[in-house]
């Protein structure tokens, strides 16, 4: 029998015969089980084509023991529930050796944190044409966005992470503030989570600041400093004199975190500043949402109820707030030419999904692939999304509450997006699927740990691979053929239920009767490929035709690199 | 455009302020009575009634807008004339030639609402006083909404055009009322009689015999009801199985008969028949029943399965009910009400049940397929006059399994022939002449062209025709001027179309058909009509594809599908118990799971490459089951994606087929010699992609602002779901992970 494929730096921890997959779609197989430190492969000789599961252990959320009835001799059995929307079952033999140390491996390395080993990153062998580390350079994004400018600069005072633990090594803030004001900001500031520059208007110089909550507290603390700091950034943009802080979370439960140490702002201190609370809940009830939504889609769907039982998830109706959100931030931008500030409590989860929608609506650079991958490093990586506490990486306590599916989220959004605007996206749904799927992997050193501070000490860059590196090395599978530049139109998402979708091809791929299918890709493919092909025949004798007449000694000069422009005229 | 800023609301006074002095109305007045005198009018349409000062509310921010003009009421539409000149600059460039943009087909009108002292009341034909509301509100069949303030009208001239307006569209009329009528007689014949010719119409022996060769059916064309002999409800040729002889026809004047659709290459074919009337006595109709059934399966040589649709689709009652429910999600009056209705979007959804009855459609036309591809075996379809769901049953089972039917003209030849000549009553069920004792209105054409989106949106390369297409054609339903949806049978409509009096002079009058396309748009619109998706048909002689039909066939039976009992004869025993109950039409219930039932047709068509000439199922699980945006969103302003849709595909694959006709012709004019071409028609050119909203072609930028849809309360309905949302939000410990 012939081994599972794996990956360069894989190795087989343990092989069991006989073991049965309980398939909920088409019942119960039978075959061998291979666990290695990466996945868990499991492979049936019974069926025609063989039937293959293939589950990496970093998406396991827990294992359990399940008992097993009806299924012959087989008595005991396992559910592995997993992070990626599916359970899946085996039912094995209890006495047998080689099944208890199967699954006692399998326990060891799908937790590999908890059991003082290494995520398999520190592992995977694999070599790539490109360097995805590389993608994301602070200081070329930056100066893509045009910065520094006179108003703004990119400032070094948090380069030992001293400053903000959870914050990047670089940081743009207003130009004009001083040392000592900026501590008493960041004092003021939940986790010294300063306000700092994400993005730029490049004509208005309108921007988008993000930060945590102030420490307002019951007693309605002040800080000068921090409200002139505001200040400094309302009058960088001479385009308003007002500037509207978004504050993500609901209003009544900013009141609660006012009770305690946290607030918000309030609009009279802080003078020309409008405060608009987004009302968007938090990541317990994100998560208790997304766990509903595996109960309705996995194993089965209940047709007549589908719609019902969409509804009471809630899920939808939290992505709506979310891109509700973001498009009333980047109309802030667009058409109020007025600078925001985002905020949450610590300005690390909904705060990045607000931001990186609403650059995303703003800036058609972020659509393409390049961009999005800059987007993901800037907004959430560099801006500290707690991703090792969000994903639980490596992590055996999946009751931990501070897990929650924040990032899948804004993915989700994301794809919204695309499903409304199917030819302003340079990337494909797969270059999202991919991107979810090694988010929870651990393949790829990419989403791994909390902070730039922590990744910088683990020598992530050095000792783990990019998943852009990856990705970029074919770029092609994750290219959106129907893809048109839309150049400065900002994209507007109707953050209407009435257009939101449950993303089947993600939530639901598990169910062979949802089959994915991209027949339309195809064939715009197709053209494309008759496109290039007549394209390279036209340059072909449009050569021979100017080689002619050059030879011919005529001075009609039609040079070669005219062929390269596009023959597309209006018809 | 005029700005209105909104006034107290408790005064007498209309709730919005004009900056328009009067002074200034008397000037305009001047301006509009050139323009207003002159209504584009077709042959035949006469104004009825018309007043000036008439304000149409433009809808897209919340009515506080509008535009004066003039209100008319003719024998044909509902029509409002812009006194201004802005909007004749931007005519839309997808424009129907019959109607403007503010026009409205009097048979397309489905209510009317009079709203005085801010309170919104349904005005029902013949009930109407003198008193007449400040703001009417027509809401129309194909979902526009207007919105007309009576307000600075001369109160005689409101009076008259509210009267009119309700008289012509709410209340009883005679046929001969339809404006189709006074168009024919006094339209030239050629305006209206050009028939598209690669379309079949089904009304002569001709195109039955064409299309029994073309499927090689073993039946015959019967010219029993020639004149309508025999039956004022049947075609007067049909194609029945030769066993079945003229006195069989007579016997229940064409009831209880077997009626064939379309063959299918295995041999098998799908019949339709109504019921026979429910009070015989049981020996006799018990035997001519066997002969009938002998006669569909050749002396048994030829399995046959009976589906009765009483039993397992919803009644046409309930049809319209649910589309009732269903429409009322889309007539949005507000901006304020289109948020505070999208909070209940899903269940509202599911409430309505439209969605459910199109998946049960969808699921009863698979089983029936299953039947004919995989077992072999044939159905016949049985309802009270097979002339409703059998449509849209029979209908569908033919396009999922013939490609034919999947171009533009196949699917004409489909509807003529199952609907047009299969006698579905379009006057009664769209209730044109608002007939209320009449048998029941019900969307039945439209359930069918619903099913259709459906698979089409599924499978968008398997099909000739677009999305816009279908819309477009819906929208024709509601037009009264088309033979294709104006009568109850092919009977009915040529007895109408005799001249009045039989001594007068006149030849028959000739009804347009729908199909005439070029009546309503012209070529460069029709364009739309076109799916560029479309993957052609491979260009093959008949050996080739005689050849492909029996790989087709090995492929279905392959070894490792699961041994299913056969179905041969067996079908046909276990069944004649139940025979009699069917025949009388009683319910009785489902045979078998219908899920279950076509599982196995499932995995094995699933298991092939998808081949989009060849077998074609829909995806019924929950979220495969989706609202046609187009026909139903297309109108609501605030549903509108600036720059986005599924439109924006569409138009990138037509800009790609436009790049490569000109490369083609670029490498024909340098090598001068003349290539076999793929050949693309005309392709339609507008505003640029970025510059669209998702509901082009039926709307154009020109009448909306492009600020995003903000609800003005995004709190509502977003009660707390647990005690999770008081929870701290980040544990500031954040002791989590080791």
């Amino acid at each position: 029998m012939e081994e599972a494929p794996r990956f360069p730096g894989e190795s087989i921890k343990a092989i069991a015969k006989d073991v049965m997959y309980i398939c909920p779609f088409t019942g119960a197989v039978s075959g061998t089980l291979t666990v290695t430190d990466y996945k868990l492969y499991f492979k049936s000789l019974e069926r025609e084509p063989p039937f293959i599961l293939d589950v990496n252990l970093g998406v396991i959320s827990r294992l359990e023991t399940i008992g097993v009835q009806s299924h012959g001799e087989n008595s005991c059995g396992m559910e592995i529930v997993c992070k990626d929307m599916r359970n899946p079952r085996f039912a094995y033999k209890q006495e047998e050796q080689s099944k208890l140390e199967i699954f006692e491996n399998l326990t060891k390395h799908a937790f590999p944190v908890s059991n003082d080993l290494p995520l398999f990153a520190f592992l995977y062998k694999e070599k790539f044409p490109v360097d995805g580390w590389k993608v994301y350079d602070p200081v070329a994004e930056y100066k893509r966005q045009g910065l520094p400018n006179e108003s703004w600069t990119i400032s070094k005072v948090n380069s030992n992470y001293e400053l903000c633990d959870s914050y990047p090594a670089l940081l743009v803030i207003p130009t004009s503030i001083k040392d000592e004001d900026l501590r008493r900001v960041v004092a003021f500031r939940a986790k010294h989570r300063i306000p700092v520059l994400s993005w730029i208007h490049p004509e208005s110089q309108a921007t988008i600041t993000r930060c945590s909550q102030p420490l307002v507290g019951p007693s309605d603390k002040r800080c000068k400093e921090d409200e002139k700091y505001l200040q400094t950034i309302m009058d960088a943009n001479a385009q308003s004199h007002k500037l509207t802080i978004f504050d993500a979370r609901q209003n009544s439960v900013a009141d609660t975190n006012k009770a305690k140490e946290g607030g918000y702002e309030s609009e009279s201190f802080y003078t020309n500043a409008e405060l608009t609370f987004l009302e968007i809940p938090n990541i317990h009830v994100m998560r208790e949402s997304l766990r509903k939504l595996k109960e309705i889609t996995y194993p089965v769907i209940d047709e007549a109820k589908w719609l019902s039982n969409v509804d009471s998830t809630h899920w939808l109706e939290y992505i709506r707030l979310l891109l509700m959100g973001a498009v009333r931030i980047a109309d802030k931008l667009e058409s109020g030419k007025t600078s925001v500030v985002v905020h949450c409590s610590d300005g690390w989860d909904r705060t990045a999904q607000l931001t990186s929608l609403a650059m995303l609506m703003l800036d058609s650079y972020y659509r393409t692939i390049k961009g999005f991958e800059v987007l993901i490093e800037k907004e959430w990586i560099s801006f500290g999304h707690r991703f090792a506490v969000r994903v639980g990486h490596g992590d055996v306590n999946h009751t931990n509450s501070e897990r929650s599916p924040l990032f899948v989220q804004f993915i989700d959004c994301v794809w919204q997006m695309m499903r409304q605007f199917p030819a302003a996206f340079e990337f494909n749904e797969l270059f999202l699927i991919t991107i979810l799927d090694h988010l929870y992997s651990c393949l790829f050193g990419t989403f791994l740990y909390n902070s730039e501070q922590e990744r910088v000490k683990a020598e992530l860059h050095t000792k783990t691979l990019s998943l852009w590196s990856y990705i970029n090395s074919q770029p092609e599978e994750f290219t959106n053929p129907f893809y048109v530049n839309y150049e400065n139109h900002v994209l507007y998402p109707v953050a209407s239920l009435r257009h939101l979708e449950l993303w089947v091809d993600y939530y639901v791929r598990w169910n062979p009767r949802m089959r994915p299918q991209m027949p339309v890709h195809q064939n715009l493919k197709e053209l494309l490929v008759i496109r290039s092909e007549l394209q390279k025949k036209v340059d072909e004798l449009h050569r021979e035709a100017s080689t002619r007449s050059l030879s011919s000694s005529s001075d009609r000069g039609s040079s070669p690199s005219h062929s390269a422009t596009p023959v597309h005229t209006t018809v | 455009m005029l700005s209105l800023g909104s006034g107290g609301g408790k005064s007498t006074k209309p709730s919005f302020v004009s900056y328009v002095t009067l002074e200034d109305m008397k000037i305009k007045e001047k301006e509009e009575g050139l323009r207003s005198k002159h209504p584009y009018l077709l042959p035949g349409e006469v104004v009825f009634c018309s007043a000036n000062h008439v304000l149409k509310y433009t809808q897209e921010d919340a009515s506080q807008r509008g535009v004066y003009g003039t209100l008319l009421c003719t024998n044909f539409k509902i029509a409002f004339i812009s006194g201004e000149s802005a909007s004749q600059e931007t005519a839309p460039p997808f424009r129907n030639k019959l109607l403007s943009e503010n026009d409205i087909p009097l048979t397309c009108v489905d209510h009317i609402y009079g709203v005085s002292d801010e309170k919104k009341k349904l005005i029902i034909g013949g009930q109407v006083k003198s008193k007449y509301p400040s703001k009417l509100i027509i809401q129309c069949k194909d979902l526009r909404v207007f919105h007309f303030s009576l307000t600075y009208a001369k109160e005689e001239e409101a009076k008259k055009i509210f009267q009119g307006i309700v008289h012509h569209s709410l209340e009883p009329k005679s046929l001969k009322c339809v404006f189709a009528f006074s168009y024919c007689e006094t339209a030239s014949p050629s305006q209206a009689s050009r028939k598209s010719s690669l379309t079949l119409m089904f009304e002569t022996k001709e195109d039955w015999s064409m299309e029994l060769g073309r499927t090689k059916g073993n039946c015959k064309v019967s010219s029993a009801n020639e004149d309508y002999a025999i039956s004022e409800k049947l075609p007067q040729f049909f194609v029945v199985p030769f066993a079945v002889s003229d006195d069989d026809i007579l016997r229940f004047l064409g009831k209880g008969i077997p009626f064939w659709c379309w063959s299918h290459h295995s041999g098998c074919a799908l019949f339709k028949m109504a019921c026979l009337p429910t009070i015989q006595e049981d020996g006799i109709s018990q035997k001519y029943m066997h002969r009938m059934l002998d006669a569909v399966t050749q002396d048994q040589l030829c399995p046959v399965k009976i589906e009765d649709l009483s039993s397992c689709l919803p009644a046409l009652q309930d049809l319209q009910l649910s589309y009732n429910k269903f429409k009322q999600l889309f007539l949005i009056d507000s901006t304020t009400e289109f948020w505070v209705s999208d909070m209940k979007w899903f269940s509202s959804l599911e409430n309505s049940g439209w969605l459910e009855i199109i998946r049960q459609c969808l699921m009863k036309a698979v089983e029936i397929v299953d039947y004919l591809e995989s077992a072999h075996t044939s159905v016949l379809i049985v309802e009270e006059h097979c002339s409703d769901l059998c449509c849209v049953l029979s209908s569908l089972v033919q396009i999922m399994l013939d490609p034919y039917y999947r171009t533009r003209s196949g699917f004409q030849s489909l509807i003529q022939k199952e609907w047009v000549a299969g006698g579905h009553s379009f006057l009664d069920r769209c209730n044109h002449l608002y007939q209320k004792e009449k048998e029941a209105p019900a969307p039945v054409f439209l359930l069918f062209l619903e099913c259709v989106w459906q698979l089409l949106q599924q499978h968008a390369p398997a099909f000739q025709f677009s999305e816009t297409y279908l819309t477009v054609l819906s929208d024709s339903i509601n037009i009264p001027l088309f033979s294709t949806f104006l009568f109850n049978s092919q009977h009915h409509r040529d007895t109408a179309m005799k001249p009045g009096h039989p001594e007068a002079q006149r030849s028959p009058l000739n009804f347009p058909s729908v199909w005439d396309w070029s009546l309503q748009f012209d070529c460069k619109a029709q364009s739309l009509f076109t799916n560029p998706l479309y993957v052609e048909k491979p260009i093959q002689d008949k050996a080739l594809r005689k050849t492909s039909h029996q790989k087709h066939q090995r492929q279905l039976s392959l070894p490792n599908t699961l041994s299913k009992p056969s179905p041969r004869k067996g079908f046909f025993k276990e069944e004649t118990d139940n025979l009699k109950k069917i025949f009388l039409g009683k319910r009785i219930s489902k045979w078998l799971n219908p899920t279950e039932s076509s599982k196995e047709l499932y995995e094995s068509w699933q298991r092939k490459p998808l081949d989009y000439q060849g077998l074609l199922l829909p995806y019924l699980d929950g979220p495969a089951v989706r609202v046609w945006m187009q026909r139903y969103l297309r109108w609501v302003p605030e549903a509108q994606i600036f720059g986005g849709g599924s439109i924006t595909t569409v138009n990138r694959v037509l800009e790609l087929a436009s790049e490569i006709q000109d490369l083609q012709k670029e490498v024909e004019r340098r090598s001068c010699r003349m290539n076999s071409s793929i050949e693309w028609k005309q392709v339609y050119s507008g505003p640029p992609l970025s510059a669209r909203l998702s509901s082009f072609p039926f709307t154009t930028t020109h009448a909306w602002s492009f600020k995003p849809a903000i609800p003005s309360s995004i709190r509502q309905g977003l009660g707390s779901v647990s005690s999770l949302a008081d929870k701290e939000d980040d544990d500031s410990q954040g002791s989590g992970v080791l």
